[in-house]
């Protein structure tokens, strides 16, 4: 019998039952989360033959409801695992999903994206990592770069070449990595703020048994573009529920915290390289920048732009919801808009704080919440492709304006690359 | 309040754009340009007559369609976006507005009618241009009706049979009606800008008018964020041609070989205007939204008519840049719209002024 017809009503009353006879704070993480997979309520919207119980996003959300209000601990989802998850349950095996699904909803598993190289950034394609099969394994070779949290995962996603005879798009396969071996080294990688989110993995003889390439040999591509459309969703990053709100008592509770202050960790730099919009008015009244005619040019522009934004991703929003057929420009233009907010937002804050922002630390404004976001904000334009790449995006698919030359056509060990 | 524009609106947005397409291509804006007349009756009598459009935003005590900001603005867009030449924005819009917002009911109800069924041309006459703060202070009521003073630039008041004036009174202000044809009452056509929109200077000396309403501070700057936002329309609307015309043409112009526009400095330009045309989009019809519904950012109109100003510009500029030498000739249609574009920045006050009035709103809040 399907479960989709079921309505909010009756999921609350299910959901709420389970957790009255389920849920206690005094058990470990790792053992209530694996109740909470016998369960079938870890990951609702997934299939039923895959842990869950093939509900819609509306459904799911009403179990996640339930569970906030009974501060229940839900699945592990903070950082590239659920990029991971979901790109599993979309390319993979029924063997490769049987196998890694559950560590990842348990949180047993962490993991993390191997994508970008440093001859590969923007031209995500051009990947020159070596995947080559001898006696039954895939060895690997290369160097990756930009991973979130791969000092502490156990296993990555991994884009790599495995033909170089075929054109560049083709001769991709797409790995499921074991990072736990001696082949894999990896190394913080230290930003321009000062912060440590990102590493660098460097790929020495890294074994891959034959069963762990997803979506087939030479799919790769396919199989990262279905990452990229879940990264661009904004799986994959920041807290989502979850519980910890308040003074929870119970070892469940401090287990997650642990948990969550590892997985976390990368992304509290990220408001303010969105420019922190939000400070701005209370920085202008608490120093008085509010009375000056130049200053409040450039804060009218910016609310201008920010409220722009949010009215433009909404409305977007509601024509999703309402199943729209019309090509929707949202992701690269809301982009493209972010950056140039966030720019904004810190120039204004540069004018705001005048000498001021010539200090960083805890003894200057903001306790160095604006020093943060001056340093900080050259980040937003880059990350998950930069503003450049977006005026593509924007100018071919949305426009409609021709494609430029390209020069990396036929066999991929012609095409010129970067010499390192 | 609304987030979106429902289907009768969308469907009315097709028929006014059908109606503009047919009845305002570039070839007719190029004759109404060059004459002084500046419109065609008959097109203007078919848009209020078949169409309504001229009391779209009036309500039906008063001859209209009874329906609001929203459904103006979409008229106004449309139009923008067509160039076209007509009374609507002087009389429809800125005297109708006006007299909606300060008249008294019975003055409602023997002027807006006319107004609404296209019969009756009017206009509004304040003396500044540039700051609701500062309109109607120069120019004179006398305790017996009788106007003196200048108003430099009207629009279309050389084919308006009714001025719609604010004038300072000894109390405060006033609205009144003028008869262009009443002594006293001197109408010149301006040399201008843009030749799409006419403008005339409205001397009054000692002109008899008829007080239809009191005009206080507050109404004014209702009437002032109501132009502003049906403005912001009219140059949303305008953007967007220009954006889609130049597109086309970097699709076909051929230069090294190639379509200019697979280079990305002209992709990268067209990929900046979309975005900032979408958030001023977002803006503008929020405006509308916020006066109909009287909620929302109580500065949404400045905000509006600001965005709607700097992208428009942003448009006609790059418009011409990125076509090059053509775009700079009197045969290419470009120039049509940036000379729009141009004078709809500084008309009912600059981005600058807008700005301030925002932030005039924000730090009270």
């Amino acid at each position: 019998m399907t479960r989709s017809g079921l309505t909010d009503e009756e999921i609350r009353n299910e959901v709420t039952q389970w957790l009255d006879e389920n849920w206690s704070s005094d058990r470990s993480l790792i053992e209530w989360r694996n109740i909470l997979v016998d369960g079938g309520w870890a990951a609702p919207h997934w299939p039923e033959e895959y842990f869950g119980r093939g509900f819609t996003t509306d459904q799911a959300a009403a179990v996640t409801a339930v569970f906030n209000e009974k501060g229940a601990v839900g699945a592990a989802q903070v950082g590239p695992r659920r990029l991971a998850s979901e790109t599993i349950l979309a390319c993979g095996s029924d063997d490769q999903k049987r196998r890694y699904l559950r560590p990842i909803l348990t949180g047993e598993h962490t993991w993390c994206q191997l994508f970008s190289e440093p001859g590969s950034g923007s031209d995500l394609a051009g990947a020159s990592t070596r995947a080559e099969l001898h006696h039954g394994k895939w060895i690997l070779n290369g160097q990756k770069v930009w991973n979130t949290s791969a000092h502490h995962a156990d296993f990555g996603i991994l884009l790599a070449r495995s033909d170089w005879d075929l054109p560049k798009h083709q001769g991709l396969s797409y790995f499921l990595l074991n990072m736990r071996q001696p082949g894999v080294e990896v190394r913080p990688l230290k930003q321009m703020n000062g912060h440590q989110s990102f590493n660098e993995v460097f790929l020495a003889n890294a074994e891959v048994p034959a069963e762990d390439l997803i979506g087939g040999e030479g799919n790769g591509w396919a199989v990262a573009t279905t990452t990229l459309s879940f990264e661009r969703r904004g799986f994959g990053r920041r807290p989502t529920g979850g519980g910890i709100q308040g003074p929870k008592k119970g070892r469940v509770y401090e287990e997650l915290k642990a948990e969550l202050a590892i997985a976390t960790e990368p992304y509290t730099w990220y408001p303010q390289r969105e420019g922190r919009v939000d400070l701005v008015l209370p920085r202008a009244r608490e120093t008085g920048a509010i009375k000056d005619p130049a200053i409040r040019q450039e804060i009218a522009r910016l609310i201008g732009m920010s409220t722009g934004a949010a009215l433009a991703s909404a409305s977007v929003e509601a024509k999703r919801m309402a199943g729209t057929t019309e090509i929707i420009p949202a992701g690269s233009i809301g982009k493209l808009a972010a950056s140039v907010i966030a720019r904004q937002a810190s120039h204004v804050h540069t004018m705001i704080a005048g000498a001021d922002a010539m200090l960083s630390g805890a003894e200057s404004a903001e306790q160095g919440t604006i020093a943060e976001i001056l340093i900080s904000v050259p980040a937003i334009s880059i990350a998950g492709g930069t503003d450049e790449i977006q005026r593509n995006i924007i100018s071919e698919r949305v426009l409609g304006m021709p494609k430029g030359h390209r020069s990396d056509r036929g066999p991929f060990r012609d095409i010129k690359r970067n010499v390192s | 309040m609304q987030a979106e524009f429902s289907k009768e609106q969308q469907l009315f947005r097709q028929v006014v754009a059908r109606a503009l397409k047919d009845n305002s291509p570039s070839s007719a804006v190029r004759d109404l340009m060059a004459s002084d007349r500046g419109y065609d009756p008959a097109v203007w009598q078919q848009l209020c007559g078949e169409v309504g459009l001229g009391g779209i935003h009036i309500p039906e005590a008063y001859g209209g369609t009874g329906f609001g900001l929203i459904e103006l603005g979409i008229v106004a867009e449309e139009m923008g976006r067509t160039l076209y030449c007509g009374p609507f924005f002087a009389s429809p819009v800125m005297a109708g507005l006006a007299l909606l917002n300060a008249a008294t009911e019975v003055q409602k109800e023997a002027l807006l009618p006319g107004i609404a069924s296209g019969s009756t041309l009017a206009t509004l006459v304040l003396d500044d241009l540039n700051d609701p703060d500062q309109a109607g202070r120069s120019t004179q009521a006398s305790d017996h009706g009788r106007l003196t003073g200048t108003a430099g630039i009207v629009v279309d008041a050389h084919v308006a049979d009714l001025l719609i004036v604010v004038a300072k009174t000894r109390d405060g202000r006033g609205l009144y009606a003028v008869d262009r044809h009443a002594p006293g009452v001197s109408i010149d056509s301006l040399e201008v800008l843009d030749p799409t929109r006419k403008l005339s200077r409205v001397i009054l000396d000692s002109a008899p008018g008829e007080k239809v309403g009191e005009v206080s501070d507050e109404a004014l700057h209702r009437i002032w964020d109501q132009m502003c936002v049906a403005l912001a329309h009219e140059m949303i609307g305008g953007a967007q041609h220009l954006l889609e015309s130049t597109v086309e043409y970097t699709k076909v112009r051929v230069q090294f070989g190639r379509p200019i526009g697979s280079f990305q400095a002209l992709k990268h330009r067209c990929a900046d205007l979309l975005m900032e045309l979408e958030l001023a989009r977002a803006v503008v019809h929020h405006a509308a939204r916020c006066l109909d519904a009287d909620e929302g950012e109580p500065y949404a109109a400045s905000m509006a008519k600001a965005m709607a100003s700097e992208t428009y510009m942003n448009a006609a500029k790059a418009g011409i840049q990125l076509r090059g030498g053509i775009g700079f000739t009197w045969e290419d249609d470009t120039h049509l719209w940036f000379k729009r574009a141009k004078s709809s920045e500084v008309f009912l006050g600059t981005p600058h002024l807008h700005r301030e009035r925002m932030m005039t709103v924000v730090e009270g809040l």
